[in-house]
């Protein structure tokens, strides 16, 4: 028998190596290796207790084994198999998996406990282990179902398993459902306290893992479009909460401090990504989608133009700033937007792209979408360094995005107000790729469409990308 | 019967007695995990947007922690016959974890590759 206090120690290190792996993550230089320490230190936590297991006695191998094999195998080849752009669902869906595997962690240990009639009389330990229990569960449940329905949100839609229809999912939040949602957490909360008074008792656990369910379908259910980020890294911060309670269930300190660092860290993630986006942590999640609810009316109209028309204009020009957006991550017309740039710097322009910082379906996004495309890093210029370029530039090509480039957002009012924009309109030709005028996800009309020098361009991204294409290789 | 020789070890028994969670060690925890979370709160300031997605992934990855409950529950006994529903959903758990953990880590990897790993070879 080894001293107990070797392997505290070994998870000490492990919390340590979280630790540090977090932090330098946050930092592009040693983001690379802040990752690797992270694995490091999960490694050694899974080695310490495999150690541990063993010199305690191992009474059957067959689970762990075979779990371990199962996990390496799926999360190997999901890993490698995903798409650049599939990199929001993934992230996710392996969110949803840490966040159920608490949860399910815990309600092995309750039944395994009363399997063997091993319940503690009522004092500090029944009331620790079973909130614990409880709580786990309650936060584990949310986080694998909201995730869930987050993956399928991401992906826009699910495949009905039978008639094989592409079903696009609902994004539905009346406001009574924010009371139906504090009923259900009320209630999971109710429930926790009953199992305490009659620990024994199989329905109230079950019932907690039904009305958790439910809760984190529903609180998911109403949150759509750009604000979909937000919610995966508060659900990313759930999930560390549960595996700090998990900790408490099963007596673990390293669960504990890589749980709640995780939980903490991850909501102020979560504040960091609304402040970019200039909302509120409760307008995400309580307004249903479309912030306020109330859109401008569209009455200007605009007449649009055809490919032709551009690759005229866009013959000769000496430099070229693309804007990417949600648009071309949804039509995925990244390798079309790179063909474009090939062949204008065959003719000596200057291509360059401007990334906003919210631009996409996750902050990254662009860029994880254009390095796909083969876009040399060098390019992509982030907003607070091009902006000054816009003035200099011959065509501004903007490709779906929309509120990122509003310039109302400059004058204070409104939804946008404050928000930083990329200053496209300072560009002498701007070239929008859209497929109406409708209005972005502020639900705010943009005076930039009708501008004069403003060339619409009505369609899909990918189609009118390669549209522009053929026009320019006529020229 | 479900036999898990260390479900006695689940909790420390400083106290010891049988099975006896102490006040002084639920504190202790309790501790940790009140440091744990001001340390999350001060770790992480400011990032740059193009890492929030890393950031988060990685982050996500650790919380796979709970791999370790994972693993201690799924020690059962198949001589005995079926070792039992808490058996099994250990067992669910531990795949899960064990993607979490995987999956998560190598995912962030690729993404750091395309986002770092281009700016080293750019000489930026």
């Amino acid at each position: 028998m080894v001293n107990a206090a070797v392997w505290d120690i070994g998870y000490l290190v492990a919390a340590a190596l979280f630790i540090l792996g977090i932090k330098q993550l946050s930092s592009p230089r040693t983001a690379p290796q802040g990752n690797r320490m992270g694995a490091m230190g999960m490694f050694l936590a899974v080695l310490v207790t495999l150690a541990r297991m063993y010199s305690e006695g191992v009474v059957g191998w067959e689970l762990i084994v075979g779990g371990l094999a199962i996990g390496i195998l799926i999360g190997a080849l999901m890993a490698t198999r995903v798409e650049m752009t599939g990199m929001p669902e993934l992230v996710a869906l392996f969110n949803g998996f840490g966040g159920g595997a608490s949860a399910l962690v815990a309600l092995s240990e309750v039944l395994g406990r009363l399997q063997e009639g091993n319940v503690p009389d009522a004092g500090v330990e029944l009331y620790a282990i079973w909130v614990a229990i409880g709580l786990s569960g309650l936060v584990g449940w949310v986080t694998l179902t909201g995730s869930l329905v987050a993956m399928m949100k991401l992906k826009g839609g699910f495949v009905v398993p039978i008639s094989k229809k592409w079903v696009r999912f609902p994004t539905w939040g009346p406001p009574w459902l924010n009371v139906v949602k504090i009923l259900l957490f009320a209630g999971s909360l109710y429930l926790v306290w009953l199992t305490i008074n009659d620990p024994t008792n199989k329905d109230y656990i079950w019932g907690i893992v039904g009305l958790s369910s439910l809760l984190g379908i529903l609180f998911v259910m109403p949150i759509g479009g750009a604000d979909m980020p937000v919610v995966v890294s508060l659900l990313n911060s759930l999930s560390g909460i549960a595996a700090a309670f998990t900790g408490f269930v099963i007596g673990n300190n390293v669960l504990i401090i890589a749980g709640s660092m995780v939980g903490a860290a991850g909501l102020i993630l979560t504040f960091i990504m609304c402040k970019a986006m200039n909302r509120t942590l409760p307008d995400v999640l309580f307004k249903s989608f479309g912030g306020s609810g109330e859109k401008d009316q569209v009455t200007r109209t605009k007449v649009g133009s055809d490919p032709e028309e551009v690759a005229m204009v866009l013959d000769g020009a000496q430099k070229v700033i693309v804007v990417p957006g949600y648009g071309m991550a949804v039509s995925q017309s990244q390798h079309a937007v790179k063909e474009f740039a090939n062949m204008m710097e065959a003719e000596g322009c200057e291509i360059s792209y401007a990334i906003h910082p919210v631009a996409g379906r996750m902050p990254g996004h662009m860029n994880v979408l254009l390095a796909e495309a083969s876009v040399p890093y060098e390019q992509l210029i982030e907003m607070d360094d091009i902006n000054s370029e816009f003035p200099e530039c011959d065509v501004a090509l903007i490709i779906g995005a929309n509120d990122t480039i509003n310039p109302v957002a400059r004058t204070g009012e409104g939804p946008l107000a404050g928000m930083p924009i990329l200053d496209v309109d300072k560009a002498r030709v701007v070239v929008i790729i859209k497929r109406s005028l409708s209005v972005g996800y502020a639900g705010v009309d943009n005076d930039l469409f009708y501008m004069d020098k403003t060339m619409m361009l009505f369609g899909d991204g990918k189609k009118m990308m390669n549209e522009l294409n053929s026009a320019l290789k006529e020229l | 019967m479900l036999r898990r020789p260390d479900s006695r070890k689940t909790v420390p028994t400083r106290g010891g007695g049988k099975l006896s969670l102490t006040v002084a060690a639920l504190i202790g925890s309790i501790t940790v995990f009140v440091l744990a979370i001001f340390l999350g709160f001060e770790l992480i300031s400011k990032v740059p947007s193009t890492l929030h997605t890393p950031l988060m992934s990685g982050a996500n990855a650790i919380s796979g922690i709970t791999i370790v409950g994972a693993l201690i529950l799924s020690n059962t006994a198949f001589n005995e016959g079926d070792p039992g529903t808490a058996a099994w959903i250990a067992f669910a758990a531990l795949i899960m974890a064990t993607i979490n953990v995987v999956g998560g880590f190598m995912v962030t990897n690729k993404m750091l590759e395309m986002i770092a790993g281009k700016r080293r070879r750019g000489g930026k």
